[in-house]
C-alpha cells in the first residue's frame, strides 16, 4: 500500500506491505538503520522513536497507521558532527557501550523530559502533582523500558541528569 | 617488518609509563562513540545492498529425531534446506564448522530451514505457516535424568578431603543450583551474505573474526581466502557470538542458490533458542577450617550439562584451584549428556557461576565459624598456587579485600536480621572476585603517514569494550600522536587476524600486537635520525633523541609501516596468572514480600595497567549487573517434558533494567604484570561478574536470615524463608 511518513521534517512516500512496522520501514524501505531492532515485541526499547513528541515502540507500530503523525528518529536528533546534547553526555559520561540500545535510550530520554516538564508523575514521584527532582531513581524507573545488557545504566543516568542541567542552566541564563 | 614476540619472561620495562604522549590510560571518549550515539554505527543486519533478500528461519519443534517431509511455501521465493547448515553454534575459537544437516535434530528450535521472500513480512509469514512433519525420538532432556560422565582429566584429589570434614571445628557442605542463563547481547544475530562469482561476503554479529572465518569455509565447504567477514561493530556478544551460527551459514546458502544477497536475522526467542546457553549447575561445595578459620579442606563438585559429543561443559571450579588454600581439596565435573539446546561460554564461563556459589559457600563458613567474611578470607589466601606450587604473576586479593573494606565501610555491618527500616530488612555482603587470565596469538598492522597520521588495522572486534579506543590509545602514545590523529579499522578479515573478543583477552593481546607494530615503526624513524630506539622521544608529531628534533614529516617520507605478532608463552605455565578484586552489596529485603533491592554496590579490581579508565569501569559497571541478574532474576527455564527453553525472551527472561540497578562504584588497583606481556595489562571484561552476584546473596542474608541456594533469589523463595 502507498503510505506518506513525516520523518524527521521530511515527506516520504512509501509503497509497504500493509503488515510492515514503523521500524521495518524505517530500516529495510528507508535505510534509516539507527532505529534498532533487539526484540520486535515491546520488550526492549531499542526501537523507541518520538511520535508527536511522545516515545513509542517503533516495533509495536504499524507504518500505515502513523501517516498523520510526526516522528523523529535518532537520525532527526543529531548528527555525528553535531550532536544534540543529549547525545553529547551520552558520548562524555559513556552512557553506552556496544551502542545497539543507545538511539532506542537516548530516544527515550527526550520523550522522558518532555514528560517531566508536562508534569506527568512516575512511580517513583514523592508526589503526583510534582515538581520532580530528576533523582537516579526518578530518572532509572523512568527510563526502564529501555533495556541496556552492556550495563551502562548507571552512566546512562548521569548523562540525562546532566543534559537536563545543562538545559536548566540554559534557561536561567536567558 | 614484522615484529614479533612470544611472551616466554616477565616484562619489567615499564615502557608505557616512560612514553611522552601521556595519552594511554587516560579517560577519553570513545573513538566511535559519535556513530553510536548518532545511529550511524552500521551492525550487522545494516548494509543495505540493492536486490537484498530476507530470510527467516524456520525451527525443529521436537527435541530429537528427523524431519521427514516439509510443505510448500506459497509466496516465498525458496525454502532452504541444505546439508551445510549448522545444528549449532561454533564453540569460541573452533577451527571448524559445528555439526551440520538440518535433517537430523538434536535439540528442540534447532534451525531446520530458511524460508526466503522479497519481503521481510512475506519471508516471516511463509515461515510461520510452513507445514513440518517428524519421526521423534525420546531422549533425556534433564541433567538428572541421566549418569553423567566425569573425564577422568577434569577431576583432582589432594589429601583426604572426608577426614578433614569430619574432623573440622566447623564446616559447610550444601548444595547449590543455578538455571540456564543466556547472554541476550541486546543485538540479535544477524547476517547479510552476498556472493561475488565464487567469493562470498558476509556481514555478520561475530566476536572473532580469525576463527569465525575457519568455521565459516569449512561449513560452505570453500577455501578461506574466498570468504570475507566484517563485522565494524557488534551490538554486545557476551559470549553468544564467539562462534558462527545458524544465520550467517544460511544466508550465505540462500545468497548462493538465489544469486543475490540475503538478510537472515534472528528473532530474539531464535536467540535465546540458538546462541549458546550457560549451562545450569548443581555445584556441592564443602569447607572445612580449624577454630581460627584456617581452611583445611576444600572440595567443588559440579555438574553440568550439554549435547552429546559437544567438546563444551561449563568450567565450573576453574578458580577453585587457585583462590584459597587448604591441604585437603577434591574437585569433581560431571557433564549429564541430554537434549536440551548446545550450551556454551557466556560471560565468564565457569567463575560466573562457580565463584559466585563459592563465594556464598565461604559466607557461610564464616557465619558457622563466627569469623568476620573478609577476615576468613585474609587468612586463607595462598603464598603460590596449592598443589603445584606455581608462583603467581602478580596477586593482588589481600589488597582488594582491604582497600573494598575500607572504601564500602564494612565495620559499619551488624548481625544478620538487626537492621530493620520501615518494612524494610538492611544488609551488606561481599566477596572475592577471581579470573584466570590469557594471552591469544594476536596481529596488527600500523602505518604512519608522513603528515603526522597513522592508521591501525586488524580483524579484532570492538563489541562494546573499547578496542577501537584503547588502539588507537596505544598508538598514539607509542608513535607521540594527538589521540584524534589515529584511525583505527576493525572487523574486517582483509587486516591481520587478531586474537578476538572473548575469555577477557581481548585488550591485552591485540594490544600487544599494536604495541609491538609500533615498536617496529620507533625502529625504523630511530634508524632515519641515527639514534637507538629507546632513546627516541615521539610527542606531538616530533622525533627528539638528544640534541636532534623533527617533525615527523621530515623523517617520514610517504609512510612507515609495521607489523605487530603476540603469542603466548612460557609464561603461561611457568606461572598462575589471574585478574583479582573484591565485590561489596547493600541491599533491602522487604519483610513482608521477599522483594530485594540493591541499594549500594562497589567492586575494587585489579587488572594490570588499564589502557582507558573511562571504558574499563565500563566493562566493570556491566559484569557487576550481570552479578545482579544472576543473583536475582536471570533463568532460562525449560521444559521438563522436552527440554525447550520456556523464558525465552527478554519479557519471560529478566536482564537487569535501570531500576534495579543502583549508582555502581568502581575503583581499580594500582598493577603492573611483568608476565603478561610488554602491556602488562590483563583482562576485564569478565572479572566483574566473577562473584558480583554472591555479595548480593550474601548481603541478602545478613540483611533477614535468608540463604537461597536456588539461584535466582525471586520473591518466592525469601518469603519461604522468612518468619511468618
Amino acid at each position: 500500500m502507498q503510505i506518506t511518513l513525516n520523518l524527521n521534517g521530511t515527506s516520504h512516500h512509501l509503497d509497504v506491505d500493509p503488515r510492515t512496522t514503523l521500524l521495518d520501514a524505517l530500516r529495510h524501505h528507508l535505510g534509516l538503520t539507527g532505529t534498532k531492532k533487539g526484540c520486535d515485541h515491546g520488550q526492549c526499547g531499542s526501537c523507541t522513536v518520538l511520535m508527536d513528541g511522545r516515545r513509542v515502540n517503533a516495533c509495536l507500530t504499524l507504518a500505515c497507521m502513523v501517516e498523520d503523525r510526526d516522528i523523529t528518529t535518532i537520525e532527526g536528533i543529531g548528527t555525528p558532527g553535531h550532536l544534540s546534547p543529549l547525545q553529547q553526555q551520552f558520548l562524555d559520561h559513556d552512557g553506552f557501550q556496544c551502542g545497539y540500545c543507545t538511539p532506542g535510550q537516548i530516544c527515550s530520554a527526550a520523550g522522558m523530559l518532555e514528560e517531566i516538564a508536562a508534569g506527568w508523575p512516575s512511580h517513583a514521584s514523592e508526589s503526583l502533582d510534582g515538581p520532580f527532582e530528576l533523582s537516579h531513581a526518578e530518572i532509572a524507573e523512568r527510563m526502564s523500558g529501555n533495556l541496556c545488557r552492556c550495563a551502562a545504566y548507571t552512566n546512562i543516568v548521569a548523562a540525562i541528569r546532566q543534559a537536563a542541567q545543562g538545559d536548566n542552566r540554559r534557561e536561567d541564563a536567558a | 617488518m614484522t615484529r614479533h614476540l612470544r611472551v616466554d619472561g616477565p616484562n619489567h620495562d615499564d615502557r608505557l609509563d616512560h612514553m611522552a604522549q601521556g595519552v594511554i590510560g587516560q579517560p577519553l571518549n570513545r573513538l566511535e562513540g559519535p556513530l553510536k550515539v548518532a545511529g550511524r554505527a552500521t551492525y550487522a543486519a545494516e548494509a543495505r545492498p540493492r536486490n537484498l533478500a530476507y530470510g527467516v528461519l524456520v525451527q525443529a519443534a521436537i527435541p530429537a529425531g528427523k524431519v521427514l517431509e516439509i510443505g510448500d511455501a506459497p509466496g516465498a521465493l525458496a525454502v532452504i534446506r541444505d546439508k551445510r547448515m549448522v545444528r549449532f553454534a561454533a564453540q569460541g575459537m573452533a577451527r571448524k564448522a559445528p555439526k551440520s544437516g538440518p535433517d537430523g535434530i538434536d535439540y528442540m528450535g534447532q534451525a531446520i530451514a530458511l524460508v526466503v521472500a522479497d519481503t521481510f513480512e512475506a519471508a516471516r509469514h511463509a515461515a510461520q505457516n510452513l507445514s513440518v512433519r517428524y519421526a521423534r525420538e525420546d531422549v533425556p532432556v534433564n541433567p538428572e535424568d541421566v549418569t553423567p560422565e566425569l573425564p577422568p582429566k577434569k577431576q583432582s584429589k589432594t589429601g583426604d578431603l572426608d577426614k578433614a570434614m569430619q574432623e573440622a571445628a566447623f564446616s559447610v557442605d550444601q548444595v547449590w543450583h543455578t538455571p540456564s542463563q543466556m547472554a541476550a547481547a541486546m543485538e540479535p544475530h544477524a547476517a547479510i551474505a552476498e556472493w561475488d562469482g565464487d567469493r562470498v561476503t558476509i556481514r555478520a554479529g561475530l566476536q572473532m573474526l580469525s576463527s569465525n572465518k575457519e568455521q565459516m569455509a569449512d561449513a560452505l565447504g570453500i577455501r578461506p581466502d574466498k570468504l570475507r567477514l566484517l563485522a565494524p561493530y557488534v551490538g554486545g556478544g557476551f559470549g553468544s557470538k564467539l562462534g558462527i551460527n545458524a544465520e550467517s551459514v544460511a544466508a550465505a546458502i540462500a545468497a548462493q542458490k538465489l544469486g543475490r544477497p540475503v538478510q537472515v536475522s534472528m528473532t530474539r526467542q531464535q536467540v535465546f533458542d540458538l546462541a549458546h546457553r550457560r549451562s545450569e549447575t548443581r555445584q556441592r561445595i564443602r569447607l572445612a577450617c580449624d577454630a581460627d578459620g584456617t581452611l583445611t579442606g576444600l572440595g567443588h563438585e559440579a555438574l553440568v550439562s550439554n549435547l552429546p559429543d559437544d567438546g563444551f561443559s561449563e568450567p565450573v571450579t576453574q578458580a577453585t584451584p587457585f583462590t584459597y588454600q587448604a591441604a585437603h581439596r577434591q574437585v569433581v565435573h560431571a557433564i549429564a549428556r541430554i537434549h536440551r539446546s548446545c550450551a556454551g561460554s557466556v560471560r565468564a564461563p565457569g567463575e560466573a557461576v562457580g565463584v559466585t556459589v563459592f563465594e556464598c559457600a565461604m559466607d557461610e563458613l564464616a557465619e558457622a565459624a563466627g569469623i568476620d567474611p573478609v577476615d576468613l578470607r585474609l587468612r586463607n589466601i595462598p603464598e603460590a598456587e596449592p598443589v603445584t606450587g606455581r608462583p603467581f604473576s602478580s596477586h593482588k586479593l589481600t589488597e582488594a579485600l582491604q582497600e573494598g573494606a575500607k572504601l564500602f565501610g564494612w565495620s559499619d555491618r551488624r548481625p544478620a536480621k538487626e537492621r530493620l527500616e520501615g518494612e524494610w530488612y538492611i544488609g551488606i555482603g561481599m566477596a572475592s572476585a577471581v579470573r584466570v587470565n590469557q594471552l591469544v596469538e594476536s596481529r596488527a598492522r600500523v602505518t604512519l603517514v608522513q603528515d603526522g597520521s597513522a592508521i591501525v588495522e586488524t580483524d579484532m572486534t570492538d563489541i562494546g569494550t573499547g578496542t577501537y579506543t584503547i588502539l588507537g590509545q596505544l598508538a598514539a602514545e607509542m608513535l607521540g600522536l594527538p589521540a584524534d590523529r589515529v584511525e583505527v579499522k576493525l572487523g574486517d578479515t582483509q587486516f591481520p587476524p587478531a586474537a578476538g573478543s572473548g575469555g577477557s583477552f581481548g585488550a591485552a593481546s591485540s594490544g600487544n600486537s599494536v604495541f609491538l607494530a609500533c615498536e617496529e615503526i620507533r625502529r625504523q624513524i630511530a634508524k632515519a635520525i641515527g639514534c637507538d630506539e629507546g632513546d627516541l622521544t615521539l610527542q606531538d608529531g616530533m622525533a627528539r633523541a638528544g640534541n636532534v628534533s623533527k617533525s615527523l614529516s621530515e623523517v617520514v617520507e610517504g609512510t612507515i609501516t609495521g607489523e605487530g605478532h603476540l603469542e603466548p608463552g612460557k609464561t603461561e605455565k611457568s606461572h598462575r596468572q589471574a585478574t583479582w578484586g573484591s565485590h561489596w552489596a547493600e541491599v533491602a529485603v522487604n519483610r513482608w514480600t521477599g522483594e530485594v533491592r540493591v541499594r549500594r554496590m562497589m567492586g575494587v579490581f585489579a587488572c594490570g595497567r588499564v589502557l582507558n579508565e573511562k571504558t574499563a569501569r565500563s566493562q566493570c559497571l556491566g559484569g557487576m549487573t550481570f552479578g545482579i541478574g544472576i543473583a536475582l532474576t536471570e533463568a532460562m527455564e525449560h521444559d521438563r517434558r522436552d527440554g525447550h527453553a520456556v523464558s525465552r525472551d527478554l519479557a519471560e527472561y529478566h536482564i537487569p533494567c535501570h531500576a534495579d540497578v543502583p549508582p555502581l562504584e568502581v575503583h581499580f588497583l594500582q598493577e603492573r604484570d611483568a608476565y603478561v606481556g610488554p602491556l602488562q595489562a590483563k583482562g576485564l571484561g569478565e572479572l566483574g561478574i566473577c562473584g558480583a552476584g554472591a555479595a548480593v546473596l550474601n548481603a541478602i542474608y545478613n540483611a533477614c536470615g535468608v540463604r537461597v541456594r536456588e539461584l535466582p533469589a525471586t520473591p518466592d523463595k525469601i518469603i519461604a524463608g522468612l518468619d511468618p
